[in-house]
């Protein structure tokens, strides 16, 4: 039955790649395809769940009474292992109360941000007095820009540019929207958060690249995000001396494979603009739709060995060949 | 976080003055409000002298100014070797509000993608090595220069 379980081990698969995929491919397309890719493993690995726990309940008297089929032809056929069923329908609760849960907090996220930005001065760019340093946009009907004065005090013209025009991507590609989708659909299937995080870290990539366009030096973009999260770090707003100075090291590549995404983002802006990655993108597209094909065919599976239980063993043996699946006529 | 001022300043504010702190204040908002340009806390003190009260010494109007800054009614920007003030606009103070309200909320990262977080202590040594070539940009906090 590996159609079944296809579905259930892909989206393992997506959780280790998405972070690889992430660094390589240009981030518009990247943030595309991760959440596409998010939701369609999510939907076929609920469908394999809810096929599973199917399986393992058609073996009940009481559904087969109510179906009108053969409860003796269903257990003998039948090829789940009623654990499994149950544990399929565990998660698949668990599934349903977690993206219940997440829908309602983003929601409310959302409502709560476009009741705020209804609220503010009718600028884009909104300034807010006070010691914080931040600046992050603001979802709405027009969406804001919010940057403390703090931090604006501290960038230079070009600077300020850079930080508006990444902003300004956020809400022109409705960004929070491609990460919530993403969140959503790994609420159904916890093996699929690396996923949601990794378009989370796109579409930071993808304002990066946009504001890179805008101002036209990748390397002044890499700057500002760097001011930002160090003046947003306390105890780090201090550049020691000392460290700038060690030369021999800087000739050295410095790896941030491992890193948090704002030097991989800053890391991504010092190099050259990504490239094209047709086969990298085409082979992620092909295992997404593998999951697609097999948890059809599971399905195709459960109707088929429904049909056999309705029609009772002596129906099956006129039935042209090819009809059932092969896995299905040899459990006969 | 504030200009350098003595240590005793707020102590060293001499009596009724000191009881008048929050009108002092009030004032010295009014005196920006009205100028409609930065004022260092120099050109503050020659205004609030200019009025019926007595003369202030420099180091009150800095810690007046300052503790405005730090609530948030007062911006700064760099004037020479000190800062001067402008007072914050009612829709930023209300903005200010905003942030804070949807700060308290636990869907506040899930909807606002902000520009870049805090950074872990090996995610800032990285950060400073990537950009190493270039010592703008990890420019020291001026105020931090200044402790």
């Amino acid at each position: 039955m590996w159609p079944l379980y296809l579905p259930l081990v892909i989206p393992a698969l997506a959780g280790v790649a998405a972070r690889p995929l992430a660094a390589r491919l240009e981030p518009r397309l990247a943030t595309w395809l991760l959440t596409s890719a998010t939701v369609a493993l999510a939907v076929c690995s609920t469908a394999a769940l809810a096929l599973l726990a199917g399986f393992a309940a058609a073996r009940a008297p009481a559904l087969a009474a109510l179906g009108g089929y053969s409860l003796e032809v269903m257990q003998r056929a039948d090829p789940i292992p009623l654990p499994a069923g149950a544990l399929a329908a565990l998660a698949l609760a668990g599934a349903a109360v977690a993206v219940v849960v997440i829908f309602r907090n983003r929601a409310r996220g959302l409502a709560e941000s476009y009741r705020r930005a209804a609220g503010l001065p009718a600028d884009s760019i909104v300034v807010v007095p006070g010691p914080a340093i931040e600046a992050y946009a603001l979802p709405g009907r027009p969406g804001r820009i919010v940057v403390s004065g703090r931090l604006l005090d501290r960038l230079d013209t070009g600077r300020r540019a850079a930080l508006i025009a990444h902003e300004q991507a956020h809400l022109a590609g409705r960004h929070h929207l491609f990460a919530s989708v993403a969140r959503l659909a790994a609420a159904a299937n916890p093996m699929l958060l690396p996923v949601a995080r990794s378009v989370e870290y796109t579409v930071e990539r993808w304002a990066d690249e946009h504001a890179a366009a805008v101002t036209g030096d990748r390397r002044l973009v890499a700057e500002t995000i760097g001011q930002v999260a160090l003046l947003a770090t306390p105890g780090h707003r201090r550049a020691p001396a000392v460290a700038m100075g060690i030369v021999g090291q800087l000739t050295q590549r410095v790896s941030v494979a491992w890193a948090g995404p704002v030097p991989r983002r800053v890391a991504a802006l010092l190099a050259s603009p990504p490239r094209r990655r047709t086969v990298l993108v085409a082979a992620s597209a092909a295992i997404v739709l593998l999951a697609g094909v097999s948890a059809l065919e599971a399905a195709r599976d459960l109707h088929a060995l429904l049909e056999l239980a309705q029609g009772g063993h002596q129906a099956s043996r006129q039935w042209p060949p090819g009809f059932l699946p092969a896995r299905i006529t040899r459990l006969i | 976080m504030r200009e350098p001022v003595p240590r005793d300043a707020h102590d060293g504010l001499p009596g009724p003055a000191r009881r008048a702190a929050g009108a002092l204040e009030a004032e010295v908002l009014g005196i920006l409000r009205e100028e409609g340009r930065p004022l260092s806390p120099g050109e503050v003190r020659q205004r609030v002298a200019s009025g019926q009260r007595g003369e202030l010494s420099y180091s009150t109007v800095v810690t007046i100014v300052s503790r405005l800054y730090d609530k948030g009614l007062l911006a700064r920007q760099r004037a020479g070797r000190g800062f001067a003030y402008t007072p914050v606009d009612e829709a930023s103070v209300a903005a200010s509000r905003m942030s804070q309200a949807l700060g308290s909320g636990t869907d506040r990262d899930a909807v606002l993608t902000r520009f870049a977080s805090e950074l872990s202590g090996r995610d800032a040594r990285l950060l400073r090595r990537l950009l190493a070539h270039d010592p703008a940009a990890t420019a020291d906090d001026p105020d931090r220069e200044r402790e």
